[in-house]
This record gives C-alpha cells, sequence and structure tokens, in this order.
C-alpha cells in the first residue's frame, strides 16, 4: 500500500510546530501503526532528517504510552485499542492520513506527536492510592469481596492512563481517567480508610490542572483502549457529592 | 472537607448547578404547557384569560416567577462559564476532529441549542410576558390568537420548538448522569422519562400555533 500522512511535526514546546507530508510506500497491510512510522523514521535517519518523535513501550496495549490523533479520532479507527494495536489493514492503500498529538492545554506538547502527561500523574499523587500498610501478603480469601464487586473494580483497574479519554472529548475532560482510578478504591475494602479525602483531593487537582467539565457526550468510552464505562463517572458524580456530607 | 463554594466552583459542583436549574427549568414546561393548552378549549378564551389572570395576581405565583427568572439566570451564566473554561481546556485545536464518529449531534450542538432557546425566550417573553405584566393587556388568549394569525411566527415557534427537544435530548438524561443516577439498573427508565420531556412536551407546545394558525384562531376565539 502507498499511504501519505500528514504528521505534527514540533522541535520543542516553544515551537509553533506545523503539518509536514510524508509518503509511506511499501506499506504491508500486516504492519501495525507504529511499525509504519518506525519505517518512516529510517528513511528519515538515511537522509539526514530528524525522524518523527512518539512515545511508545510494550506494543501490546498495557502500558499506555503510545497515543495519538490519527485522523480526528485518538487511537484512530476501531474500538478498544491503542495506538500499538492499531493496522495497517484498518487503511486503504492512496489514503491520507492526518497525525496529530493530543491537545489539551494540560497535556503540553514537548516534541512531535510526545505529549506531557505529568498532569495524571499529580492526579494521583493527590489521592490515587492506599497509604495502609498491608504487611505481608494476605491469605487468598481472607478478606471477602462479592464477585461482581471485584469484576467492577477490575474492570476500572484496567485503565492504562494512556490520555485518549482526554484527547478524544470536545471539552479536554479528564473524568474518565479519574473515575476510573476513584471507581476502583471506593468499591474496594482497602480504600474505605481515604475514600472521602480521595475523590475530594483528585478532583481539586483535576481542576487544578485545567482538564474541562464533562458534559457527558461520552466520546471517551469510545475512545478508551480499555473501553472503561462511562458508569465510572456516574460513580465519581456519586462519591464526590456523598462526600461533602 | 470542602467548603460549600469550593464544592459549587469544582467541575463537577458547576455541573451538578447546571443539572439542578436545567430539571427545574425541565418542571417549569410541564406547568407551562398544561397552562397554556388552555387556549385550545372552544370557550372564547375565557378559561384561558381566567388562568393568565391568576398567574400573573397571585403572590405565590409571582415568588416562583422570580425564583424562575433566578433560576434561568443561573442556567445561563453557569453554561456560559463552563462552555468558556472548556474551550480554554483545549488549547490549539485539531485539524481534524471527527466528533461525528463518537458522540451524538444533540451532545455536540448543546451550546448552540442553549444560544437559540435563549433567542427565542427574549423574543417570546416580549411577545407575551411583558404585555401581560406591564402593558396591562387583558386578553392574553386574544393576543396568542392574533400573533399565530402570521405563519412567520408559527414557524419560528415551530423552530424554537424543535430547538428545544434537541436541548432536552441531551440534557435531560444528562442530568441524572452528573447527579449519578445513570447506572444500568435505571438508565432504560431515565431514558423513558426523558422521551416526554424533549418529544412529547414539544410536540403538545407546537399544537398550539399550529391549532391556531390553521382553524384561522375562529374556532379558539370568539373573542369578547
Ligand atoms: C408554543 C407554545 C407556547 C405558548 C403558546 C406560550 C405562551 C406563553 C404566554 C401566553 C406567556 C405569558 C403567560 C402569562 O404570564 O400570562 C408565556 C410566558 C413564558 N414562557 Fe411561554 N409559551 C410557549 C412555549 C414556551 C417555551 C418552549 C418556553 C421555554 C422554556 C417558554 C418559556 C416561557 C417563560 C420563561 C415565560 C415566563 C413565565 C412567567 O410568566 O413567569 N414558553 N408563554
Ligand atoms: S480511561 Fe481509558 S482513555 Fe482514559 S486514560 Fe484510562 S485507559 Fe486511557
Ligand atoms: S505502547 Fe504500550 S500501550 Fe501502546
Amino acid at each position: 500500500m502507498k499511504i501519505t500522512l500528514k504528521v505534527w511535526r514540533q522541535k520543542d514546546q516553544n515551537d509553533e510546530g506545523r503539518f509536514v507530508e510524508y509518503t509511506a510506500d511499501h506499506v504491508s497491510p500486516d504492519m501495525s501503526f507504529l511499525e509504519m512510522l518506525d519505517v518512516v523514521n529510517i528513511g528519515l535517519v538515511k537522509k539526514g532528517e530528524t525522524p518523527v518523535a512518539f512515545d511508545h513501550d510494550c506494543r501490546e496495549g498495557i502500558c499506555g504510552s503510545c497515543g495519538m490523533m490519527i485522523n480526528g479520532r485518538a487511537h484512530g479507527p476501531g474500538r478498544g485499542i491503542a495506538t500499538c494495536q492499531l493496522h495497517m489493514r484498518s487503511f486503504r492503500d492512496g489514503d491520507t492520513i492526518v497525525i496529530e498529538p493530543w491537545r489539551s492545554n494540560a497535556f503540553p506538547v514537548l516534541k512531535d506527536l510526545m505529549v506531557d502527561r505529568t498532569s495524571f500523574d499529580r492526579i494521583m499523587q493527590a489521592g490515587g492510592y492506599t497509604s495502609a500498610k498491608t504487611g505481608g501478603v494476605p491469605d487468598g480469601n481472607a478478606i471477602l469481596i462479592p464477585k461482581p464487586v471485584a469484576d467492577e473494580a477490575f474492570d476500572a483497574a484496567a485503565c492504562i492512563g494512556c490520555g485518549a479519554c482526554v484527547a478524544a472529548c470536545p471539552n479536554s475532560s479528564a473524568m474518565l481517567f479519574v473515575s476510573a482510578k476513584v471507581s476502583q478504591l471506593a468499591l474496594l475494602p482497602q480504600g474505605q480508610a481515604e475514600r472521602t479525602a480521595r475523590v475530594q483531593r483528585m478532583i481539586a487537582q483535576m481542576d487544578e490542572e485545567k482538564f474541562g467539565s464533562c458534559s457527558n457526550t461520552y466520546a471517551c468510552e469510545a475512545e478508551c483502549p480499555k473501553q472503561i464505562s462511562v458508569t465510572h463517572i456516574a460513580r465519581l458524580n456519586r462519591e464526590f457529592v456523598a462526600s461533602q456530607f | 472537607m470542602n467548603s460549600f463554594f469550593t464544592f459549587i466552583n469544582s467541575s463537577v459542583g458547576k455541573k451538578l448547578l447546571m443539572s439542578l436549574t436545567g430539571l427545574f427549568l425541565s418542571l417549569f414546561l410541564i406547568v407551562h404547557l398544561a397552562g397554556n393548552l388552555l387556549v385550545l378549549r372552544q370557550d372564547g378564551g375565557e378559561s384561558f384569560n381566567t388562568y393568565a389572570h391568576f398567574m400573573g395576581g397571585n403572590p405565590l405565583v409571582r415568588t416562583l416567577e422570580i425564583g424562575l427568572f433566578l433560576f434561568i439566570a443561573v442556567h445561563i451564566v453557569n453554561g456560559v462559564r463552563i462552555w468558556w473554561q472548556n474551550r480554554k481546556a483545549r488549547g490549539k485545536r485539531y485539524d481534524v476532529y471527527r466528533l461525528d464518529e463518537n458522540t451524538t449531534l444533540p451532545s455536540r450542538m448543546m451550546a448552540l441549542s442553549a444560544s437559540l432557546v435563549l433567542l427565542f425566550l427574549v423574543v417570546h417573553l416580549r411577545k407575551f410576558w411583558v404585555p401581560a405584566r406591564f402593558e396591562g393587556e387583558q386578553n392574553m388568549a386574544g393576543l396568542v390568537v392574533t400573533t399565530f394569525q402570521n405563519g412567520w411566527y408559527v414557524l419560528f415557534y415551530l423552530i424554537a420548538l424543535v430547538v428545544l427537544g434537541y436541548h432536552l435530548r441531551h440534557g435531560f438524561q444528562s442530568a441524572f448522569q452528573t447527579f449519578g443516577w445513570k447506572t444500568k439498573r435505571y438508565a432504560g427508565l431515565i431514558e423513558f422519562a426523558a422521551a416526554f420531556f424533549w418529544l412529547v412536551i414539544p410536540v403538545l407546545f407546537a399544537c398550539i400555533p399550529l391549532y391556531v394558525y390553521l382553524t384561522g384562531g375562529a374556532a379558539v376565539a370568539s373573542l369578547r
């Protein structure tokens, strides 16, 4: 396949940035999207140009490093996949693909397609943990948790912190991410001690970082590689209201 | 613990305020519709005029009216604030942004539909509320009938009602998500109740101008 790429290039945080067009020849439909970019980058290096910078690590959808806006969709077309799980078979010969970094004031662009997501880390530091001393590994069934509750907590815990929810949201809201983190701990016995302080601190930090307000468009759920459900956002809202009393 | 001020100024607090005022305005629509449907009674506008006089004279209604305007004001001011902050949160815009592939049209149109409902509200209040309250208009049924003899007014009201339907199509169920009540168990029930507000209420409202226009108003007001 022959693909035309329109890629956002930006030298550093102070650079204006611009789109640059590249042609990717001999693209195999079996290639992953990132492999296709690798090949383009090898070509750029051979020509003595700077390769396109993008974040990646595991390349199997579990680390949350990768992420870019592909043809106007966070992580590209398809549901429940991170950018590294996108394959070139999702495109057709002759297609033009526009690639942009996540856009949010809370995610400043560092270089090309790499953004600074430490705002997520600061939200986690504000309350996304339990500070109880856990001691050794407890016996398997020492703390009984009903299966449906455990499942719900596990679904929330699947969030890999990629930031696609923010990128996809018309308001750059981080509610899906924060709701996943708050839900996971609010559902489990270990999370109870800091339950009210956690939700208040994490929401305060989220607002501090200037993420937008959720308007329930659910673009986040549609683009989340882990398909985190917006019912967690409903729980986050409930937790926040309950924490006021 | 948060102070109430911190709570209501947080992103979630602002949304809660939006939902509360929005649902209150939706409830007002029921009362407003029930009263207005009296125009359709074949009694020369008598019941509607009695109702309008009662609404204009009753101190309790007048107090509620102040509350209503207050809620509208909070709804609008808070809405503009959220809209502005959300715009700023994005920063640089996307060159290609396909929200059409993962969101619904009404949810994307909230700011637009809200602005149009506000525009309608200004025209609507000038046309009916100001004469009733400040210009001593006694025959409100007559005013309604003469207004809706004009096809352009009818068209304007019909468009406004479609837009209001759009606003509520997203807004009503969204309020319950913001309250945190839209769990899997209640989602169906909420959608069902929402249909009453975004579909049934606008359609019934639309019956008034349409009926008056199509019957030439003759049946409604053999005006005294
Ligand atoms: C086409 C159907 C409608 C008709 C015939 C109609 C008619 C009227 C009339 C006659 C009044 C004056 C009542 C009085 O004080 O005596 C009024 C007031 C008002 N209308 Fe409507 N209306 C319609 C639809 C709407 C809609 C869709 C809204 C949107 C929210 C709306 C909002 C209001 C408000 C806020 C007032 C002031 C209420 C008050 O008296 O405090 N109306 N309308
Ligand atoms: S909620 Fe989904 S989209 Fe958002 S950060 Fe977590 S995994 Fe990524
Ligand atoms: S590279 Fe780890 S999730 Fe994509």
